[in-house]
């Protein structure tokens, strides 16, 4: 993986601290162009890695990725998937078996209930199989090395102690996409332990890591313990923690801890973009001199 | 370590489910749901004992709290139930249906000694619990007006029918949506005694209403407006504000960010005189669980506190809920 990823909130509206920017960044980013547009203020940082949720835009701009084979060589997408809120949003209106008939594609489902006759237990990873599948197509002909699994379902899974469904979609996208799993996380320490237990050795996690210690779950210490003694690859997010730390400071402390691979951040303005790369190459510089 | 049982495993049932699945003093005894996808799911890839009927659940599983989660037109006899069974509940909400049928469990459970939560988890966000922290010191001064409002993307367009598109089950934006930012008044400021005049309209659902507009007066005085629309897909997900002005100043505050102003430089310490923004990043304490926000994992700790007798039954009790339902009837009756 790249050192740096750029990441796409701020295309889609999520800003964890502010609705009002929430909004302001709907309205800026309304057209795909405008999004594009950043894509290539990053390519021009630097930047060849593009991790993003499934939303139905990213469709557009795989269109646009595809079409410009030439521009677009050497740039990379990391799916992330699913986008929730589609289902959640979903699940309030339909309740679960309503949301999966909607979403599975083809009459799949409807053919489980057949008759009435219960349907064996193995078809629900099919199901999840089905549903990678859907939220895989509009990637068709790019290149998705890692494949993710986005936060708020990894650490359902977790929760629910779905230690079995976590690896089926390790395996899945392996043996589907030659794609390597990430799993994104708001309590890595716990998901690093599952995973590992489950024989999955040297997995990718992508979890906030930033000096407030926003979203780290079970604490800080345990996050730097973490990344100090065990062997995964690390992404750090979230590093800016919804701007409570200062840009520089956020850096120099995500640059200075160890076993970090690489580092997500988003930004809507070419400044903004570069200003953060090159705080990550200058700390790089200072922690990491002879990388 | 506290036996809990789960009731209901759909959205919101799931979700608690993990939170008390990773929670290191609950020992999760058994998962009951009527969907039989769901549970053979549930069986097949969980390490929790799953049943199919609720009775067998607590006569097998024999938990010390239960989580309930099923469609409100169940909450009334089902915690009836339960809290005749010695069982400490925590239910989703709204509380129930029917305000009457509140008060027969709020008197139950006081009676059994029995811990007794709703799931209104505003109270457990960090922005909302510092609105409240300011109110109680008066940093305001005398508050005279206030504005709830929520809005999200729930129904968007026209669909089927489902328990949530029936009044009768307790669907419609009122009972789902309305009632967190009733709650969240009601806590905050005051509850509310009347309605002067409500509005319920449909934009999309054919038998429930999908936004709602009320003025109404709390019993401090204090009057104000409530506008909520779980049609609008402006939103990306579930938005809900509060806005309360007071003689000396005003609070606006969401879930995220937390913005004051104070008219003179007499303020509590770490704000000035001015507008003060404060984000949910530096007021959330954080979790040793985290999914879909610290509230959630904040709430399901606070009521296995109370079980394990750790902290006192204060927070979104029966009682409070109940309140909560009380209003949600007079809007309904307040529409012309």
């Amino acid at each position: 993986m790249e050192r740096i990823l750029f990441g796409d909130n701020q295309f889609f509206a999520v800003n964890h601290i502010s609705d009002e920017k929430s909004m302001a960044q709907s309205i800026r980013f309304k057209e795909d162009a405008a999004i594009i547009r950043t894509l290539d203020y990053a390519m021009e940082a630097g930047i060849n890695t593009f991790m993003c949720t499934t939303h139905d835009r990213i469709a557009n701009i795989c269109e646009v990725i595809r079409s410009q084979p030439d521009k677009y060589r050497d740039f990379k997408i990391y799916p992330c998937m699913p986008y929730a809120h589609k289902y959640a949003n979903a699940v309030t209106e339909l309740g679960i078996t309503g949301t999966i008939k909607q979403y599975v594609p083809g009459n799949f489902f409807g053919s489980l209930f057949k008759g009435g006759v219960a349907f064996l237990s193995k078809d629900f990873l099919s199901i999840m199989e089905l549903l990678i599948d859907a939220e895989m197509k509009m990637f068709k002909g790019i290149n998705t090395p890692v494949i993710f699994l986005q936060n708020v379902i990894t650490d359902l899974l977790l929760g629910l102690g779905m230690k079995d469904v976590l690896v089926a979609f390790h395996h899945y996208v392996q043996k589907k996409y030659n794609a390597e799993a990430g799993f994104i996380t708001m309590n890595m320490p716990k998901l690093l332990d599952v995973l590992e237990s489950a024989g999955i050795q040297n997995p990718i996690i992508c979890s906030s890591i930033n000096k407030a210690g926003f979203r780290m779950s079970g604490g800080k210490e345990l996050y730097e313990e973490t990344l100090r003694t065990r062997q995964f690859r690390a992404i750090a997010m979230q590093v800016l923690a919804g701007g409570a730390v200062s840009p520089r400071e956020a850096i120099e402390y995500v640059c200075g801890l160890p076993n970090i691979e690489s580092i997500l951040f988003g930004a809507s303005s070419k400044t903004n973009i570069n200003d953060t790369a090159s705080l990550i190459h200058h700390y790089d510089g200072v922690f990491r001199p002879t990388i | 370590m506290v036996n809990v049982g789960l009731i209901g495993a759909g959205k919101m049932g799931i979700s608690h489910l993990a939170i008390l699945g990773a929670h290191p003093d609950v020992n999760v005894v058994g998962v009951c749901d009527t969907s039989k996808m769901v549970i053979e799911a549930m069986e097949k890839y969980s390490p929790f004992p799953c049943f199919t009927d609720y009775k067998k659940m607590l006569s097998q599983a024999k938990p010390d709290a239960v989580v309930v989660a099923v469609p409100t037109r169940f909450h009334a006899s089902m915690v009836a139930e339960l809290l005749q069974l010695g069982i400490h509940v925590f239910v989703e909400k709204p509380f129930c249906l029917k305000p009457e049928e509140g008060v027969e469990l709020i008197r139950m459970a006081k009676e059994k000694k029995l811990v007794n939560q709703v799931g209104y988890h505003n109270k457990f966000v960090g922005t909302f619990t510092e609105v409240k922290k300011l109110l109680e010191a008066g940093a305001i001064g005398e508050i005279y007006h206030f504005m709830g409002q929520a809005y999200g993307p729930v129904v968007v367009k026209a669909k089927g029918d489902t328990w949530r598109s029936n009044p009768e089950e307790g669907g419609g934006c009122l009972m789902d949506y309305a009632s967190h930012v009733i709650d969240l008044v009601n806590y905050l400021v005051s509850p509310v005694q009347s309605v002067q005049a409500s509005m319920l309209k449909s934009v999309f659902s054919r038998n429930v209403d999908d936004a709602v507009f009320a003025m109404m007066q709390l019993q401090n005085g204090v009057s104000g407006l409530l506008s909520v629309n779980w049609s609008d897909d402006t939103f990306r997900k579930m938005t809900t504000s509060v806005t309360i002005n007071g003689k000396k100043g005003k609070i606006v505050s969401d879930a995220n960010e937390l913005k004051v102003y104070f008219k003179d430089a007499a303020c509590p310490a770490g704000y000035s005189r001015g507008w003060n923004v404060k984000y949910v990043t530096d007021l959330t304490p954080s979790v040793d669980y985290y999914l879909r926000g610290e509230e959630y994992s904040a709430q399901m700790d606070h009521f296995i506190k109370a079980v394990e007798g750790k902290v006192p039954n204060l927070l979104n009790s029966f009682e409070s809920a109940a309140q909560t339902d009380n209003a949600i009837s007079l809007i309904r009756k307040a529409q012309p």
